[in-house]
């Protein structure tokens, strides 16, 4: 039976302690959308779209109000668009036009998987694609591009990172009236995961079914509770079990509520993202567990180690909690979108640099931080180079959504609103990548003996 | 299905005949209920078997919550499933 505690701890983590599910994400495949003629390759996918996921954002809203449990985001995920690009050739913001009308009319709030898989080579409907990122996010308003450009088993594809960094210098570019928002909604990944339900990089693998519901969910308020509940007295490895017990907890929400959707649904059930997502709100920062764990503030000595032990619970937790575990399954650490994560940004305390080691050992990478405007293209692809290293070596995913604030300086305050939140224009070292970068060719894949 | 309905408030009198005949009126029955009072705040958690569809469930749990503000009741009404899923392994 289940007792008046446990009713009311349930009741306390939702309402006072931000427990939500950050998304629901429907993963479509297009593969059968493909046609030579990109109108017609279109008009399948709006078709599909719009049939599969119509009534996602419906159901998921009476999932929430039976539950009492807060769903904050529906969401599609496609087939990378670059498959179909080669196929079909033409005009690729085409496709992201139809990406956008078929969300809004379905009402989700992001659509993923404007995307190319370049971590080899490119394919001349993926350059087509890449090429097209700036116009095709600048005016669409709820499509989401990424594309993945190293991996551990092929290495760093440099060709295609000295590209993105130029798309993303021309994305914000293009989209500078609003902030350079454009570039908010474009990742750079290292080992892209085919099933991650989050935005921006969400987009459905090849490998995976026709249609299924992939969850993420989110807790990052719930976790500082318990561990400041815990008191200042118990030992790192003590801290580790009570976050492990409320990432199984936070789970197991997942969990109900993605295979609940998937039965209305009528599709497969995919994967619980074991997340903890942040939002900008009060109560609900990374920054702040670590903060919670015994830091003055996040960014400083120790904030690896923290956040190394708190990713590390936050999956041995969740595993059990659910049937199927995939996504990127970690904390995250977007900086515009964790209170706690700007205020240390603005004091000073956290820099880019420690940032990249964060990464290291937690999901995802540099994640939402806004660069001075100036910073060069060539700056861009070295950042997005070294974070592409540290998943390659370390067999993770790691990423880039970097954002060139036009016009603003270090210091500068940069305002997106909503999830996205806000953030300081963080310092960028300036001595040139330049040379390095203009190499282009392939970082070899590494060895996976001798793993010092 | 069940349901948990769990009520917070300022104590006065009739919030548990104001909260039985809302559940009488679905045809909820009630099958648990426990209630505290701390310091003049009123505290209840009731466990009902609901008859209906999904849909009736969730317009019975809206209008609730609604009346219960109303009355400066926080209500809340909830599918039991997501405190079996959380407290149970």
């Amino acid at each position: 039976m289940i007792t008046q505690e446990n009713i009311l701890e349930t009741i306390r983590m939702i309402h006072e302690e931000c427990l939500d599910i950050r998304t629901i994400t429907m993963e479509i495949s297009l593969l059968d959308c493909a046609d030579t003629d990109i109108d017609r390759s279109c008009e399948k996918i709006y078709k599909k779209i719009t049939s599969r996921a119509g009534k996602l954002v419906e159901t998921a809203q009476a999932i929430s109000r039976q539950y009492g449990i807060p769903i904050i985001n529906e969401r599609v995920a496609v087939t990378p668009i670059a498959l179909l690009q080669s196929v079909s050739g033409g005009d690729c913001v085409k496709y992201a036009k139809t990406l956008d009308r078929a969300a809004k009319d379905i009402g989700i709030n992001f659509v993923g998987g404007y995307t190319a898989l370049v971590q080899k080579g490119m394919t001349r409907g993926d350059l087509e694609l890449i090429e097209s990122i700036p116009e095709a996010l600048a005016c669409t308003d709820l499509v989401c591009s990424s594309v993945n450009i190293g991996s551990t088993r092929a290495g760093i594809n440099m060709d295609a990172v000295r590209k993105m960094g130029e798309i993303v210098k021309k994305t914000a570019e293009l989209t500078r009236d609003h902030e350079c928002f454009g570039a908010s909604k474009l990742v750079v990944f290292c080992n892209a995961v085919e099933d991650n339900p989050f935005m921006a990089g969400a987009y459905c693998g090849v490998s995976e079914p026709d249609c299924a519901i992939n969850v993420g969910v989110s807790g990052p308020g719930v976790v500082r509770v318990a561990v400041r509940n815990a008191g200042k007295d118990k030992t790192m490895d003590e801290i580790a079990e009570v976050i492990k017990k409320m990432a199984f907890k936070i789970t197991r929400v997942g969990q109900l509520v993605g295979t609940e959707a998937a039965k209305r649904l009528n599709v497969p059930f995919g994967i619980v993202d074991l997340s903890l997502a942040p939002t900008p709100a009060v109560g609900d920062s990374v920054a702040h567990i670590l903060e919670e764990i015994g830091l003055e503030q996040c960014g400083g000595p120790g904030t690896t180690a923290c956040l190394a032990m708190l990713n590390d619970a936050v999956k041995k937790g969740g595993v059990m909690a659910s049937s199927a575990v995939g996504g990127l399954s970690g904390a995250f650490i977007p900086v515009s979108e964790d209170a706690g994560m700007i205020d240390a940004a603005k004091a000073g305390t956290l820099c880019i640099e420690k940032l990249e080691a964060m990464t290291a050992v937690c999901s995802v990478g540099l994640d939402m931080i806004v660069v001075p405007g100036d910073t060069s293209a060539a700056t861009l692809s070295a950042l997005i180079a070294d974070e592409a290293a540290i998943g390659m070596i370390n067999s993770k995913t790691t990423a880039c959504r970097l954002i060139p604030a036009l016009g603003k300086k270090v210091g500068d305050m940069v305002e997106f609103g909503g999830l996205l939140g806000r953030a300081p224009v963080m310092p960028v070292k300036s001595v040139s990548a330049e040379d390095m970068i203009r190499r282009g060719g392939r970082i070899p894949s590494p060895i996976n003996s001798l793993k010092n | 299905m069940k349901a948990v309905i769990s009520a917070v408030g300022k104590d006065h009198p009739g919030i548990l005949a104001f909260i039985t005949r809302e559940t009488a009126e679905h045809n909820a029955n009630i099958l648990d209920i426990t209630q505290n009072l701390t310091q003049g705040l009123f505290t209840m958690i009731m466990v009902v078997e609901f008859p209906e569809d999904d849909q009736s469930f969730n317009k019975f749990a809206e209008d609730f919550e609604r009346d219960g503000r109303e009355k400066a009741l926080e209500i809340r009404v909830m599918h039991e499933d997501i405190f079996n899923a959380m407290h149970r392994i």
